[in-house]
């Protein structure tokens, strides 16, 4: 199948790690990815920190940049999560019901990394093999917005030497919220604080998730208390094998 | 020909509970360095949960009783205005009193007259969220009337000179010492020896407030449901101290807001299944009151109504934030919110806290008064799932920070971002340099405002050799 990658722009400037992963993935299990140099950002920040007049140039581009495909997919639930349920609501409330009715369009056809396998490619054992104690923390927005559900955790159970251990209040958000973390920092840190006990009560060396948002954050948290715990994007571990 | 009469008005300042003193970051600084009161939160909200949870489950039709609720208010937010009309007509029939209040001082006023008129010097009251928020104890007060709260909770609130921070379990921030000693301090004739055993402080709570009941001629409610169709109020309670305030006196005067209203009787069978196991966990509430007007020689004699709108038709007049008037005060936001059982409800400045406060207060107040109350939210969607009448928080919350003032180096960062994002090749040249800066400062610790709040706490990823697009040009 040929997927058009999303990368994020955090994922792209930051993370580069996830995203390269995620085209290793697909191409091992043989699909065609696709990378379309005119993206860059889906607008989640500028509207989620009240700023859709912003945004709206942003969500028009994806829109633009995305329309010619028939799957695309993003390593984030969350980014996901505002192309399908905020790009629509943004265009319209603005007054453009062409872009409305576009954002809507290709809304439909993008998918989270977990979706697109289970649903789409409707694949659970990806031939991974990655020998470590693993704890998954659903991250909001791919629980709670696109309904990602147990794909995430059906993925990890056929990752070969993986043990997975389950995390404790693990549906509890971390304390990012994008810029919540900036203009309640104290708050963000509190949440975060509870989430690094349940984390490291685990006794897992790694904690992964689907969004790097959400694991720049615990992981900054778990770096700063020198825990030894690290964060891994879930892409990073189904796209390993014993040869890499 | 048709007048316009301009926006509707949003509520005064100056009077009532909808604004704080300060902005919610700073008022969650005290909070979350309150290691008793993050206790109690989380001790009180994680048995709530859980309760709750359990009793949903049994449930089958949950979902759809969800959706019965949140229509059925999607119903009565298109046609409020006739609706209210109507009941103004059955509740004058049955022989009530209907008082229409466009603000708290107007809302004050009339109850405050009335009680004059009843030559009562105290009232009591059942808990009600309307008179908290617009302060009219503060009001009787000032007029030589002593108003006294007969909910437990709401009664170590009063008695403690403190403010409510839970919508249902209002002193939540207390645990039972505290309780004692605000017992031992403040409740007239009580016995010196009072321990912390709770049914000992509810025994000496209980017999203060019967020689209240059964020596006071006035009372003061609010109302969970008004039924369009009959004229009839209802209010829902657990301790009985709301059947002997709506039974027992005189007069009967009952606060209710708006949105309150519904079309018909029938449409209790949805509500009174929602609120009890979505607030208290429980299936059924213990005391369920309902009322129509005057019955000759049965209960109050004298029974007035008054409809408060203080800022409602402002947040009708919003498509968006008008489902924020859905709102059943059930509490399930606050109980399953992460910021509210870190911050508790004081935090949020008024007497609507949480998920639910946070999207109702700014509009009831205009968005200038709380403009820190939207961001007050990680958005990880909690309340959404929780909400028994299924009001989209998230997506108000979102709505309102369009709509909030913004700081203008936030507003001047935001446009650059969005400038740069809008042009892929500037966007990969800013990436780069965004790296070299990195290399040049400090790493990971002490940067400015408003990013210091994230490096307190956190460290930041090291930037990486190369940007995934630099890779991909690259393969």
């Amino acid at each position: 199948m040929r997927i058009a990658f999303f990368a994020t722009c955090l994922a792209d400037t930051l993370f580069p790690e996830a995203a390269k992963a995620t085209v290793r993935l697909l191409e091992r299990l043989g699909h065609e990815v696709v990378f379309p140099f005119d993206q860059t950002c889906c607008g989640q920040m500028h509207v989620n920190t009240g700023y859709q007049t912003e945004a709206l140039p942003l969500i028009r581009r994806y829109a633009q940049t995305f329309d010619r495909y028939e799957v695309i997919v993003a390593p984030s639930g969350s980014c996901a999560g505002s192309i399908r349920h905020q790009h629509a609501m943004v265009a319209s409330s603005h007054g453009d019901a062409g872009l409305a009715a576009r954002s809507a369009s290709v809304a439909a056809r993008t998918y989270e990394l977990s979706e697109l396998l289970v649903d789409v490619l409707k694949i659970e054992d990806v031939g991974a093999y990655y020998p470590h104690r693993v704890t998954y923390h659903p991250t909001c927005h791919s629980l709670r917005m696109i309904r990602v559900g147990d794909k995430p955790l059906r993925l990890l159970r056929q990752v070969r030497g993986l043990d997975l251990v389950e995390l404790p209040a693990a549906e509890q958000c971390c304390g990012f919220g994008g810029t919540f973390a900036l203009k309640n920092a104290e708050t963000s840190t509190a949440m975060l604080a509870d989430k690094m006990t349940n984390i490291v009560s685990t006794g897992a060396d790694v904690c992964t998730a689907g969004d790097s948002s959400c694991l720049m954050h615990i992981g900054g948290g778990l770096s700063r208390l020198r825990t030894g715990v690290r964060t891994v994007h879930l892409a990073e571990i189904l796209a390993s094998t014993e040869s890499t | 020909m048709t007048t316009f009469l301009g926006m509707p008005a949003t509520a005064p300042r100056g009077v009532g509970h909808l604004r704080g003193d300060q902005p919610f970051p700073r008022a969650a600084h005290d909070a979350l360095g309150d290691s008793q009161l993050r206790r109690n939160l989380r001790h009180a909200t994680t048995t709530i949960r859980g309760k709750s949870g359990r009793v949903i489950a049994e449930l089958p039709d949950w979902q759809r009783l969800r959706d019965a609720g949140s229509a059925i208010k999607a119903d009565v937010m298109s046609r409020l205005p006739d609706l209210l009309a109507e009941l103004e007509s059955r509740v004058t029939e049955a022989g009530g009193v209907v008082h229409w209040a466009a603000d708290a001082n107007e809302a004050n006023r009339i109850v405050t007259d009335l009680v004059r008129r009843a030559g009562s010097e105290r009232v009591i009251k059942v808990k009600s969220m309307a008179t908290q928020e617009i302060g009219l104890n503060e009001a009787l007060e000032d007029a030589g009337i002593t108003p006294v709260e007969t909910d437990l909770a709401e009664l170590i609130v009063q008695l403690g000179d403190d403010k409510p921070s839970h919508i249902l379990v209002p002193a939540i921030h207390r645990n039972r010492s505290e309780i004692r000693e605000i017992f031992l301090r403040a409740m007239p004739g009580v016995d010196p020896e009072l321990t912390d055993d709770p049914p000992v402080l509810a025994a000496a709570a209980r017999r203060y407030l019967r020689e209240t009941f059964l020596s006071t001629s006035v009372a003061v409610s609010g109302a969970n449901f008004a039924i369009a169709e009959t004229g009839t109020l209802g209010v829902v309670e657990s301790e009985g101290n709301g059947r002997m305030c709506l039974t027992l006196p005189d007069t009967l005067i009952t606060v209710m807001g708006i949105e309150k209203v519904l079309p018909t009787w029938r449409d209790l069978e949805v509500f009174l299944q929602l609120l009890p196991r979505a607030s208290t966990g429980e299936r059924m509430n213990p005391y369920t009151t309902m009322w129509t007007g005057v019955t000759p020689g049965d209960g109050p004699q004298n029974v007035h109504l008054v409809l408060l709108d203080n800022g409602r038709s402002a947040v009708l007049a919003d498509t968006v934030g008008r489902q924020a008037l859905h709102c059943i005060r059930c509490s399930a936001c606050l109980n399953v919110c992460p910021v509210y059982e870190r911050t508790g409800g004081h935090a949020y400045g008024s007497v609507y806290p949480g998920p639910i406060g946070a999207v109702l207060s700014p509009q009831l107040t205009g968005i200038e008064d709380n403009a820190s109350l939207p961001y007050a939210s990680s958005l990880c969607g909690a309340c959404f799932d929780a909400c028994p009448v299924k009001i989209d928080i998230p997506s108000m919350l979102v709505h309102l920070r369009d709509k909030a003032p913004h700081p203008p180096a936030e507003r001047a960062a935001m446009a650059a971002a969005a400038y740069t994002m809008s042009r892929p090749r500037l966007y990969a040249y800013a990436q780069r340099a965004a790296k070299m800066a990195r290399i040049a400062g400090r790493r990971g610790r002490g940067l400015p405002p408003p990013l210091s709040g994230w490096t307190a706490g956190r460290d930041l990823p090291e930037f990486p050799e190369q940007t995934f697009r630099d890779w991909w040009a690259q393969r």
